[in-house]
């Protein structure tokens, strides 16, 4: 639990030092992430001691969304300036986004759904 | 009062106060069957910013309570390796039409929410603000900080965008005859990150898996994306 959690705040810190030596426009975080992906594919699984913190972080992901959205109390201005521009820009795309995913995967459906059948274990986020 | 005055300023209260909202919002929101409209998020961010004004309390005396919850966003960012890891060791052999549909519904997202945002006259910080909107929290809030914009406003406008994905998703599925689970799943992962992924596994568990190896995906291309396209666009 502790080697794992080590680990992952080894791989945030390797992000960081990457983007702040290359000046990359991508939060740390991020690229941490990428790398530890890249680390996984390589090694071929995901070993006990990183499974257990990473999905216990994960599963209270949503709570640590909440202190920087506190942070909305500070823009309340901006939110009566723009609100109009901002729910309209959200329903737009959100909406189009949905029909430009669908439409581009519909084709390989057929695909997708024999190769989930095929392979046994199920998913979990 | 003495006794408010010495707990106000200490982080503890503000850890404690954010914990206890989130558990009994979280919990509220069970019971009312999980609608994404009162996700608990939402409902913890407004219970507990009235809770602030009321109290004339400010964002920063809260935060220095806040911000060892707010720490570890970076390390669950990383994890966010695992189940993308997971996902992806399963659907490698047809990884490029994923990726193909990734790609596409990210930049159609950010592209058109800051094109109608713009025609709207939004200012710039709140166009910046808006440009992750389609990506998990923890990400858009690290990409909005990278690009300019407010880091919170971003949170705010990605649970909105989340709650709008499952609102419009079921419509637009049945409009376009879309009846596959993968796709369903995958395109809710897209265009609503978690919170889409949550509702996907409505449709079934692939549906969800699929979901959350879309909100990987989405993120990190994203992440990588955007700064790219603020630029092509002339933004900033």
């Amino acid at each position: 639990m502790l080697i794992g959690f080590l680990i992952l705040l080894l791989f945030q810190f390797a992000g960081e030092l990457i983007v702040v030596v290359s000046g990359l426009p991508v939060p740390g975080p991020v690229v941490g992430m990428v790398l530890l992906l890249a680390g996984l594919i390589a090694k071929g699984d995901v070993p006990d001691y990183l499974r257990i913190p990473s999905e216990a972080l994960l599963k209270h992901l949503a709570l640590l969304f909440v202190p920087a959205g506190v942070g909305l109390m500070t823009h309340l201005g901006l939110l009566q300036q723009d609100w109009l521009a901002i729910l309209a820009a959200l329903i737009i795309s959100t909406a189009l986004t949905i029909v430009v995913t669908a439409l581009i995967l519909n084709p390989s459906a057929r695909k997708l759904q024999a190769l989930s059948q095929s392979e046994p274990g199920e998913g979990d986020c | 009062m003495e006794f408010w005055t010495f707990f106000a300023a200490r982080p503890l209260m503000w850890l404690i106060v954010t914990i206890t909202t989130f558990i009994a919002t979280s919990w509220l929101n069970r019971r009312l069957g999980g609608t994404p409209l009162l996700h608990p998020v939402l409902v913890s961010l407004f219970l507990i910013i009235v809770f602030l004004l009321l109290t004339g309390t400010s964002y920063e005396t809260y935060f220095e309570g806040a911000q060892f919850i707010h720490f570890l966003l970076g390390p669950a960012t990383v994890a966010l390796a695992v189940p993308l890891f997971d996902h992806f060791e399963r659907v490698k052999k047809l990884l490029l039409p994923l990726m193909l549909a990734c790609m596409a519904g990210a930049v159609t997202a950010a592209v058109s929410a800051l094109l109608v945002a713009q025609a709207l006259d939004a200012s710039l910080g709140t166009l910046l603000s808006i440009a992750p909107k389609s990506v998990t929290s923890a990400i858009a809030i690290g990409v909005a900080e990278k690009l300019g914009g407010y880091p919170s406003l971003a949170s705010g406008l990605v649970l909105i965008t989340g709650a709008l994905g499952c609102m419009l998703a079921p419509p637009i599925y049945r409009i376009l005859n879309i009846t596959d689970e993968a796709v369903k799943g995958f395109t809710l992962g897209v265009s609503a990150h978690g919170m889409g992924t949550a509702f996907a596994f409505e449709y079934g568990l692939m549906a969800g898996a699929f979901g959350g190896l879309a909100m990987g995906m989405t993120g990190a291309f994203t992440a990588f994306m955007l700064p790219l396209l603020v630029s092509l666009l002339g933004i900033g």
